[in-house]
């Protein structure tokens, strides 16, 4: 089996999101960048399944810049064999997308995993695209995945429950909690990851089909009006009478 | 050209997130001079359909195909872009769900549209650019976004609108077939596992939230807040350490790495409030903290507060809901 992982390289979790004065970028200034939190369960997974199919590979393929080459070392270290970049700022989700693809179908891989969506754009919509491109399903987002042979078996979360879909390689899954224990990199890895092949590839396909504009920050709170506890009932007035949300 | 909007089914009914779809769809079309068709995926039934005129719908597609009651990617995909070929629909908006914003992005590189997903206001339509506000950054920011293509798909984020009811306006439903094959079906589900919600109220379309935090100490508690949910009719939603712990189930975990909701009022019992789970809930419009710490960070995004213990707050505030109602 050969495995594709894409990751994304996103602000850490922690960040105070801000932007430049004309508000037209991100302000990147003091910003750690950390691999997509659920890309970590689409690495891990695939390394697992690595390792339960004798002579399987995992590739991990970034669409982004030089900077980005810290988390796909680091991606190295958590066992992925090798690694592309394609070496383009990620214009929009559908440039991505071609990248994606394109790397997809020159190395004719069996498995394409993603994470569920990138936590700075919030697309989820990436798996959806190479999925079509290719011609293959997309199991979109999966909480389970499991292998026999050429046969995956996957649970999709939907609104209110659970779908068990099955499909045959060649497929995309987009992954997401509780799928596995996402993995750290250990010593042995890290020293590893130095001399494990990184390729970087031009860009392919056609330019971009959305830009953006502006970004904005949501409007801040007016502060917190207290009630006592011992009162609390009170609290239920306000909602109806004040806020009117009940 | 028109206006084409995909609306999920559920037990015969429109779903609440699909009835704010075609409220946006039909305003967008009111705004470009045209009219908006729905085309139906799901369950549904043809006088849940006809009710789509009180949202401002003029006709509602329906290809009455038994296998697409369950979401197949595939023929579902195939039946919105016959839809919008039918139509010659230059905008399409469905929900940003599972199902929505799945199909809204292969439908968008089938159709060579521009997509945006959570999309959280109408357009924009000034200068001659056509531009949406999405949510950015896992809840903590927007960013105005240009579709340039001449065809463009909106998946519309649940509660960012309020749906219209304009009482006895019925919609015409037609017949539609897609011509779907057994082919298009190849990736349908096995199997359909529906969880149980507290009160039979799902958490992404919830316009009332009662959540749970570590503060509450155990499931063995969580009665306090399904108490609560169920007497405001409210759906219920936990931190990520309640989840992880296995006090709640996965899908009740909101926040940067769970889902992101905003409802109208969300309650938060015995959470401290972390940037993590700000992300997921912090567009919700009235936010009311319920913690013992007077320096718990949430009190600093919050509407209302109060700062006590949750076994004393909870159960008051379940009482005077139904001394309300
Ligand atoms: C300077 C700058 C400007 C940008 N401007 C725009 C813009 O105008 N319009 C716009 O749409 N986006 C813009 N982006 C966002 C960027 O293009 C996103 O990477 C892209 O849109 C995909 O994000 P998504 O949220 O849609 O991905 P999702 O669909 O949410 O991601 C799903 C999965 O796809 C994979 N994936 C996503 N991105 C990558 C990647 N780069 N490499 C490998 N795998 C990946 C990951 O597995 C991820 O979990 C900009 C980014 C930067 C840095
Ligand atoms: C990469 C990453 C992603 C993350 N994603 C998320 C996410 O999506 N969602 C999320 O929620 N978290 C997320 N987290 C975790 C986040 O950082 C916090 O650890 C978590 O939100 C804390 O949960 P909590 O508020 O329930 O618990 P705690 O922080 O332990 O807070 C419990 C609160 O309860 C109060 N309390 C205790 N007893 C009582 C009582 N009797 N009455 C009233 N109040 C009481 C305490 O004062 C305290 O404020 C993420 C973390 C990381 C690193």
């Amino acid at each position: 089996m050969k495995f594709l992982v894409c990751i994304s390289n996103v602000p850490d979790t922690t960040t105070k999101i801000s932007f430049t004065p004309d508000n037209k970028e991100f302000n990147k200034a003091g910003v750690q960048f950390v691999i997509n939190p659920w890309d970590e369960y689409a690495l891990t997974r695939a390394i697992e399944l690595k390792e339960a199919n004798a002579g399987s590979t995992v590739t991990v393929l970034n669409v982004g810049e030089a900077d980005t080459e810290p988390n796909i070392r680091k991606a190295l270290a958590i066992g992925a064999d090798d690694a592309i970049r394609v070496n383009a700022a990620p214009q929009d989700a559908y440039f991505v997308a071609e990248q994606i693809a394109a790397v997809a179908k020159d190395g004719a891989y069996d498995v394409i995993l993603m994470g569920k969506e990138s936590i700075d754009y919030n697309g989820f919509q990436v798996h959806g695209m190479v999925g079509e491109m290719l011609g293959i399903p997309t199991v979109a987002p999966a909480m389970k995945l499991d292998l026999a042979g050429t046969t995956a078996t996957l649970e999709r979360e939907i609104e209110g429950g659970k779908e068990i879909v099955q499909v045959s390689t060649p497929f995309v899954a987009s992954c997401q909690q509780p799928m596995c224990e996402p993995r750290i990199p250990n010593m042995r890895g890290i020293m590893t990851a130095r001399t494990k092949p990184l390729k970087v590839v031009p860009a392919v396909g056609e330019p971009a089909r959305t830009q953006v504009a502006e970004f904005a920050l949501p409007p801040k709170k007016q502060g917190v009006r207290l009630i006592d506890a011992a009162n609390a009932g009170e609290l239920i007035q306000l909602l109806r009478s004040e806020a009117k949300v009940i | 050209m028109s206006v084409l909007v995909a609306v999920e089914c559920a037990e015969g009914e429109v779903k609440k997130s699909s009835l704010e779809v075609a409220t946006y769809g039909a305003r967008v079309a009111a705004m470009l001079g045209t009219t908006a068709t729905a085309i139906a995926v799901g369950e549904a039934s043809e006088a849940g359909l006809a009710k789509l005129g009180e949202q401002g719908i003029a006709k509602v597609l329906y290809d009455a195909e038994p296998r697409l009651k369950d979401f197949v990617n595939n023929a579902y995909t195939k039946l919105i872009a016959a839809a919008a070929e039918q139509e010659q629909a230059k905008i399409i908006v469905l929900a940003n769900s599972n199902i929505g914003a799945a199909v809204g992005s292969r439908l968008s590189v089938r159709l060579k549209a521009s997509l945006a997903t959570n999309v959280v206001a109408l357009p924009k339509t000034d200068g001659g650019q056509f531009t949406v506000k999405r949510g950015a950054f896992s809840g903590k920011a927007f960013s105005d976004v240009v579709l340039s293509g001449e065809r463009k798909i909106i998946a519309l984020k649940k509660n960012s609108i309020e749906a219209s009811h304009e009482a006895g306006k019925t919609a015409e439903v037609a017949a539609f077939a897609a011509q779907l094959a057994d082919a298009d079906f190849a990736d349908a589900p096995q199997q359909v596992v529906m969880q149980e919600q507290t009160g039979g109220v799902l958490l992404p379309e919830a316009a009332l939230v009662v959540s749970g935090g570590r503060g509450m100490k155990g499931p063995e508690n969580w009665h306090l807040i399904e108490e609560l949910a169920q007497a405001l009719h409210a759906g219920t939603a936990c931190s990520k350490p309640v989840s992880d712990v296995d006090w709640r189930p996965h899908h009740e975990h909101v926040g940067q790495t769970g889902i992101t909701i905003s409802p109208n009022l969300y309650i938060a019992c015995g959470i401290s409030g972390a940037i993590q789970h700000l992300a997921g809930v912090n567009s919700s419009k009235v936010i009311v903290v319920i913690n013992k710490d007077p320096e718990a960070p949430f009190f600093k995004a919050a509407d209302y507060g109060i700062v006590g213990d949750v076994f004393d707050v909870l159960p008051k505030l379940t009482a005077a809901v139904k001394a309300l109602n």
